[in-house]
């Protein structure tokens, strides 16, 4: 009888879909870019997802442990992480240097601040920044598609820094769509990123909103500064950073006007980063401004009640 | 006796200037990238905290309670002004180092609280050694938190190499390092503070948790005491207090 009538709160229906289901999609639309960077870098790029993996799962239970709150490593939140975090790192990355990114991004990003959905900026992003202010020298070890990461390995400079160097990218657009460019593991195939970001859209997993509002204003911007937009859009972690990494729920904001307004803020910093900042790429930085705005962004855009009127703020 | 003793060690772990009160954070971030640095701003500081509460305790009489903070920052202006002078011919390299945060001994926050809370009303030698205990306090934060940087971020130890021990992680000698590791270090002070003089047992007896309010002339010390009150007499002091910690 008692189970009958039982008297909850809306929601009455649920479609079903949880934090791991979500965390699945987004691994299947990462493995395109996967199979992409084994392609192109070779074992050792395996080697560098497996170790941020492992490091970010390492880290996300044990830390779940000392605190003594739940478990939560079965959400594959963690899993994701690592995968982004390996997708920021070139190929070339000593090992512990990359588990050292992991700790830093699940430890200090994330469950320091209370674990999954009280992050506020990017748990991978993080990750990659400690280990770009910490490690400048092996971050910025690129080397060239198909050449290993061995003593043969080439090493060359990316199509960004190129750019920054006063030339040109010294790459064309077909090569640079499929891959074929010195970047990090996950962010030089732009045509897996797509995919899997069709994937994500079509799964209605992340609303294109966002990805399409950040690209499109870089291009925009890049144009109007003078750069070659089609370059731009394609080169750096733009593809990665706009479809897998400015999507995230926890540090972006809900609805639609604030969702647009954190994009255009991302490609603004993005383009001047990229033109007037000292360093060539600037995908990770911006976001991670961003998330740290979009508290603000949020209650700047706070949709009103229905037949409430806007009220004037009180003249101070 | 004893009052001589805990007026002394208060300031090391229970009532450190930094770690506990959270005082004069802003050289503590900027000068500990070394070792070194830390103990020359500590120590430093620790000279002018001692030499004003002692000038200010003897002072206390005298001076008009209107125009104290004047007072007390021209006291410890004066000292300051000595010891720059002394770091300036002796220590050139301290110096430089320290750079600006020598001279903005000035207004650190650490000397003109104790003068305010402690040497104003206090007799010249408890004020002496409260100046002493928050000074070594202070110093062994700085070592303490410029060592860990200077051998994380560096991978020296008080300028010597470590012999390889680990490589160097630059991020700690970076300004966010510098708050991550000042971060840990309050979170391990509390925590031995907290096994130090069993906290709990008190909160229950007075109402209070706060190290400050005991320091005395802490400005929320007003609002403290009287949620500490309405607490006693209501069911759930608890609650009670936490609302107006909100406030």
């Amino acid at each position: 009888m008692e189970h009958t009538l039982t008297v909850t709160s809306s929601p009455h229906l649920h479609c079903g879909m949880n934090t791991r289901g979500i965390m699945l999609d987004v691994l299947i639309a990462l493995l395109p870019a996967v199979a992409a960077s084994v392609w192109l870098f070779g074992w050792r790029a395996a080697v560098v997802e497996v170790v941020c993996i492992a490091s970010c799962v390492a880290s996300e239970f044990l830390s779940r442990v000392v605190m003594k709150r739940p478990q939560s490593v079965g959400d594959l939140s963690a899993v994701v992480t690592g995968l982004l975090l390996a997708f920021n790192l070139p190929a070339t990355i000593p090992l512990w240097q990359a588990a050292l990114g992991g700790v830093a991004a699940i430890v200090v990003a994330k469950q320091m601040f209370g674990g999954i959905g009280q992050n506020f900026v990017n748990p991978a992003l993080i990750g990659r920044i400690v280990l770009m202010a910490s490690f400048p020298a092996a971050m910025n070890n690129w080397v060239q598609p198909f050449s290993g990461t061995g003593a043969d390995a080439i090493s060359s400079a990316t199509p960004l820094a190129n750019i920054a160097a006063g030339g040109g990218a010294g790459y064309g657009l077909g090569e640079m769509f499929v891959g074929m460019r010195p970047g990090c593991l996950g962010e030089t195939c732009a045509a897996a990123l797509l995919l899997g970001g069709a994937y994500l859209v079509a799964r209605r997993v992340i609303s294109p909103l966002i990805p399409l509002t950040y690209i499109g204003t870089v291009f925009v911007m890049t144009w109007l500064l003078g750069g070659d937009p089609l370059t731009a859009v394609l080169s750096g972690g733009l593809m990665l950073g706009a479809i897998f990494m400015a999507t995230d729920y926890t540090t972006t904001p809900l609805n639609k006007t604030g969702k647009a307004v954190f994009a255009l803020g991302c490609g603004l910093l993005t383009v001047l980063i990229r033109h007037y900042g000292s360093l060539p790429e600037g995908v990770s930085f911006a976001i991670v401004i961003m998330n740290i705005l979009s508290p603000l962004i949020e209650r700047a855009t706070r949709p009103l009640p229905f037949g409430q009127k806007r009220r004037l703020r009180r003249e101070d | 006796m004893a009052k001589y003793v805990q007026t002394f060690t208060k300031g090391l772990i229970r009532e450190n200037p930094v770690l506990r009160l959270v005082l004069g954070t802003c050289p503590t971030l900027a000068v500990t990238t070394a070792a070194m640095n830390g103990l020359g701003m500590g120590a430093a500081a620790a000279f002018v905290l001692v030499c004003s509460n002692i000038v200010i305790s003897l002072l206390r009489h005298v001076i008009p309670d209107k125009v104290r903070l004047p007072s007390y920052i021209v006291v410890i202006a004066g000292f300051t002004t000595i010891v720059q002078m002394l770091v300036k011919a002796y220590l050139p390299s301290i110096d430089q180092a320290l750079g600006i945060y020598l001279p903005l001994i000035v207004v650190n926050c650490i000397i003109l609280g104790r003068a305010e809370a402690f040497a104003s009303k206090n007799s010249v030698g408890l004020s002496a050694l409260d100046g002493l205990g928050m000074g070594a306090g202070f110093t062994a934060a700085l070592i303490v938190m410029g060592g860990l940087r200077e051998f994380l971020g560096s991978g020296t130890i008080f300028g010597w190499p470590d012999g390889g021990m680990i490589p160097p992680i630059t991020i700690f000698v970076l300004p966010a390092g510098g708050f991550f590791i000042f971060g840990m270090l309050i979170w391990l002070t509390n925590r031995l503070s907290k096994k130090l003089e069993g906290d709990t047992a008190r909160k229950e007896l007075t109402g209070r948790v706060c190290a400050a309010c005991d320091a005395g002339g802490c400005p929320n010390a007003a609002i403290c005491n009287l949620a500490a009150g309405e607490a006693a007499d209501a069911e759930k002091p608890s609650v009670k207090r936490r609302e107006s910690d909100h406030e």
